[in-house]
């Protein structure tokens, strides 16, 4: 076994998860919402990517750009109209709203596309690959993972470098205030979860053309982007794609000792920063 | 004119609870008699009711009540069913003996669940259970002597020979099947009541008015010497043990298990939310009307496969934006009726009428 090639295997797939995860982190940094439907919103996406490549013809890359502003549309609608109902201080009414919306996301693509695999085709880069010296990556992971430090590197020049990032912070902060400065945090909100939403569009074109997917198979991706941002800490962006590289890593290195473990070990790995940095590797908020 | 005032007295009953409470024990006895007026298709819907009943009311004391919002309790439910299955079929133990075994297999479960997940804040904790819950749903798929990922059944003997079913064989002429059918009923009966019972005790004691005052502040709560953290960990514990019983139950009586229906988060978690939410999150009533629409409606929309789900989780949104206390809340809001009154209302004294407090508690 090559230590080498799983050890960038795993870096790469955590690249997947970072993107999986920076929707969730954007959100929940943003408005203190855990979104329970992160995961099924990027299996929409991806079914989404799947119409619009089969449908038109489109290059699936091609689809993205045009899923992009629907799902922003998506996302700034089901905050605007939905999700900014359930803010306040009880933190019932958001999770069990976001948790009834992940179960009719699921039946609602399983009513539509049924319960098969699907997955998108990307062509002849699917099996192009790139050799690195001694071990070889393919083209598609590496363009994952370089397309989750680019969207960790534009979110944060937004964050920090642009007004409506200062809007945003402003608005983490105390939304009452931000407020009175003339800044609407309903506005504010549907904006980030839109923002939230061309992200996963990124993240499901790479699980569409990387993995199959299924209907039910939000779940999943919504566990590992949880486990991204809290082995990441709260709150860092960075910390997240930290956290993400860990996760792939972790499954990997699992996979490589017997593949039924790829999952478990995940999850172990997960636990095991609970268990020494309950904060997470590199946390930021306070909360 | 020595006529003092009367004196202080602090009630919790009310006059539709005491008629309620004679109406309770008629139901019940016809409960008890199920078995011997109804077919045995109908004691087994009515064995799903009750054990979702169960599930739901065991949810909503730890989310209504304790504040701890678990997408993961399909872990016990799970690990309950499969403790029971090893009990069996490993150790040759009785079935019997064997649910409450694993109800105890639930709690030492939960231990270190605890430790991890309550390091957790608020909706972090949601997910964190439902981690935990897929990682135990991977090791048990490991366990080859259980069927690893593909399950097991129960060996016919272990129901058939079980504690109890000879005995109401000679009774009352049952054939074993049918007798193994009741004898799950029974047990699911009496565990609704001591489910609720233990529940509705609970609120009225001292120690449900710390977890009614934690709920709604915890800070003001700890400033007057709750112990927030302990009365959540004892619900939490508590309740790990109920959802190991019931969960054992459901798969004496199902007898058959797989790692992936054991730790099914729709089935044992999304239907117990909407069940809890629809009903009335926060009274012990809620969860009753829940269950009872929850079962009309899969019943109504059985044919109609996902259409079911989305629908359930529509009415779920709905609810919980326009009715945040469910359908028992609006009613109980109207009337003011309460069938299991938690609320403490002074009597006598120079006020003389009754002081509405806060919505419960």
């Amino acid at each position: 076994m090559n230590w080498l090639d799983t050890i960038l295997q795993g870096v790469l797939l955590g690249g997947l998860y970072a993107l999986f995860a920076a929707g969730l982190s954007l959100v929940f940094g943003i408005m203190r919402l855990v979104n329970l439907a992160h995961g099924d919103l990027i299996v929409l996406a991806a079914f989404l990517i799947l119409v619009l490549v089969t449908a038109l013809g489109l290059n699936p890359f091609l689809a993205a750009l045009v899923a992009a502003p629907l799902m922003f549309a998506i996302g700034w609608g089901l905050q605007y109209f939905l999700l900014n109902r359930t803010l306040g201080k009880d933190i019932l009414p958001p999770l069990l709203v976001t948790f009834g919306l992940s179960i009719v996301i699921q039946n609602g693509l399983l009513e539509g596309f049924s319960a098969d695999s699907r997955r998108v085709v990307a062509g002849s880069l699917e099996s192009a690959s790139v050799n690195l010296g001694p071990v070889t990556a393919g083209v598609m992971p590496l363009m994952t993972f370089f397309s989750a430090v680019a969207v960790i590197v534009g979110l944060n020049q937004m964050i920090y470098r642009t007004s409506v990032g200062r809007a945003f912070r402003a608005t983490s902060d105390d939304p009452v205030t931000a407020g009175l400065m003339g800044i609407r945090p309903q506005r504010i909100f549907a904006l980030a979860t839109g923002l939230a939403m061309v992200v996963v569009t990124i993240a499901a074109l790479y699980l569409g053309t990387r993995a199959n997917f299924d209907p039910t198979s939000g779940p999943s991706r919504l566990i590992y982007a949880f486990e991204a941002v809290i082995i990441g800490g709260l709150g860092s962006l960075w910390g997240t794609l930290a956290g993400g590289i860990i996760l792939g890593l972790a499954q990997t290195v699992g996979a490589a000792i017997n593949p039924e473990w790829q999952i478990l070990s995940g999850h172990l790995a997960f636990l095991a920063v609970l268990l020494f940095k309950p904060r997470g590797l590199f946390p930021r908020a306070v909360d | 004119m020595t006529l003092a005032n009367p004196p202080f007295t602090v009630e919790t009953r009310t006059r539709a609870s005491q008629l309620f409470a004679i109406a309770a024990i008629l139901v019940l006895v016809i409960a008890f008699a199920a078995p011997f007026i109804v077919s045995r298709s109908i004691i087994q819907d009515l064995f799903f009711i009750l054990t979702m009943l169960v599930l739901a009311q065991n949810w909503n004391l730890l989310a209504g009540y304790a504040g701890l919002i678990s997408v993961g309790q399909q872990v016990f439910v799970g690990f309950g069913g499969y403790a029971l299955f090893g009990c069996v079929s490993l150790l040759g133990i009785d079935p019997l003996p064997a649910i409450l075994i694993a109800g105890l297999f639930s709690v030492a479960l939960a231990i270190p669940t605890a430790f991890f997940t309550f390091r957790l804040y608020g909706p972090y904790f949601a997910i964190g259970t439902w981690v935990v819950a897929e990682v135990v749903r991977l090791l048990l798929a490991q366990w080859k002597a259980l069927g690893g990922g593909t399950g097991t059944s129960l060996p016919r003997e272990a129901t058939r020979d079980m504690m109890g079913v000879d005995l109401m064989r000679d009774l009352f002429g049952m054939k074993a099947a049918q007798a193994s059918d009741a004898l799950t009923y029974w047990l699911a009966l009496i565990l609704v009541i001591a489910t609720i019972g233990f529940i509705y005790r609970l609120l009225r004691s001292k120690q449900g008015l710390g977890l009614a005052a934690v709920r709604d502040n915890e800070q003001a709560a700890r400033a007057v010497g709750v112990d927030a953290r302990r009365m959540k960990a004892m619900v939490y514990l508590t309740t790990a043990f109920i959802t190991g019983v019931a969960g054992a139950l459901i798969y004496l009586q199902k007898a058959r298990i797989s790692p992936d229906a054991a730790f099914s988060v729709v089935d044992w978690t999304a239907y117990v939310i909407f069940i809890v939410v629809i009903g009335g999150i926060g009274t012990i009533e809620g969860p009753i009307l829940g269950v009872i629409l929850f079962f009309l409606l899969q019943t109504i929309l059985a044919d109609y496969g996902s259409w079911y789900l989305l629908m359930l989780g529509l009415i779920g949104i709905v609810v919980m934006l326009f009715a945040p206390r469910g359908l028992w809340g609006l009613f109980s809001d109207r009337t003011g009726i309460q069938l299991f009154p938690v609320r403490r209302r002074l009597k006598g004294g120079p006020l003389g009428h009754s002081i509405k407090g806060g919505p419960h508690g």
